[in-house]
């Protein structure tokens, strides 16, 4: 029995009509921002835990802030072609709804969100002039989700707020959805073994 | 007298390496984990949401160029070696109050690894 795990038959396609599907459903800015807000209170009896959630919330704007941007790059460059293009607008979607729920939640619990750079200075930092084809716009893309995944889970110890840790473990698992499906069209194996993220 | 050391130095050695004491930190190994859990933020080369980390083995926190930094770590006396490095990995708002990043690593054995890749020549 072969140890490789082969990623399941998940194609762009059909992997786009179920995404676009689900999105009225799944949409992260109708009740997040709710689910975020609704932290309030107890990050705000938590006294001094509020601030330092802040910083936390705004890394993690700041990760989001690079995330869309990447995506527009990849968009822009002329090297993703449809279905691939229409998959990573609405992952761009998916981002540009943490952005907003994350603004929200900073500004609620009295903190300033952090403003993105220039489209300018993304590109230089994710050496985006080093992108040739589709397959490289995926690649920078599969990565950047995974580390925004392990991120996530990573500062969920961290956090004052239980609130804010579940919320961060959703927007883990999101990125992680991204990061499997972009696994698989890039036909690329899934990890042979569990737990796989976070440690 | 010889025979007995080198029997109790062998004994201690492996109930050492059976308690997970020891570990012979793997910078190949801390790469694939920096590939992993470190690139959501960082770069080797660039600054992005957390600053470039070429060559931070050995050097002041809060010292990259072009890199905005909290207060707290700006004015931190703190040198990145192996102890401060495995401090700030497993807890950095226990090493330096103030401090933004938030993000721990909770297993030794992986901060052990992910320090030595940023010592190996791939990261100076």
């Amino acid at each position: 029995m072969s140890q490789i795990v082969k990623a399941p038959d998940v194609r762009l396609v059909p992997a786009r009509r179920r995404f676009l599907g689900t999105l009225g459903t799944a949409t992260l800015s109708a009740t997040a921002v709710a689910i975020l807000a609704g932290c309030e209170r107890m990050a705000t009896a938590q006294g001094g835990s509020a601030a330092n959630d802040v910083q936390i919330l705004n890394v993690a704007l700041g990760l989001e802030q690079e995330a869309i941007t990447a995506y527009q790059l990849g968009a822009e460059s002329g090297l993703l072609q449809k279905p691939v293009l229409d998959v990573a607008v609405a992952f761009q979607s998916h981002h540009k709804e943490h952005a907003g729920a994350l603004e929200a939640t900073i500004r609620k619990l009295g903190g300033a969100p952090v403003a993105p750079k220039s489209k300018d200075e993304y590109a230089r930092a994710l050496n985006a002039a080093s992108l040739r084809n589709q397959t490289d716009v995926l690649k920078l893309a599969q990565r950047l989700e995974r580390g925004a995944a392990n991120a996530y889970i990573g500062v969920i110890p961290s956090f004052g707020s239980k609130d804010l840790a579940k919320v961060a473990a959703r927007l883990a698992a999101d990125e992680t959805m991204h990061w499997t499906a972009l696994t698989s069209a890039l036909a690329e194996p899934l990890p042979k073994g569990a737990l796989s993220f976070g440690g | 007298m010889c025979r007995a050391a080198t029997a109790a130095i062998l004994t201690l050695a492996g109930l050492l390496i059976a308690a997970g004491a020891v570990h012979a930190a793997d910078p190949e190994r801390g790469r694939e984990l920096y590939e992993a859990r470190c690139t959501g933020c960082h770069s080797i080369d660039a600054n992005r949401v957390g600053p470039m980390h070429r060559g931070v083995f050995g050097r002041k926190a809060g010292s990259v160029a072009d890199f905005t930094y909290s207060p707290a770590v700006k004015a931190s006396a703190i040198v990145w070696n192996d102890a401060t490095l495995d401090r700030w990995l497993a807890g950095p708002q226990k090493l330096i109050p103030g401090q933004r990043m938030n993000f721990t690593v909770g297993q030794p054995e992986d901060r052990a690894d992910i320090i030595a890749y940023l010592k190996s020549d791939a990261a100076r």
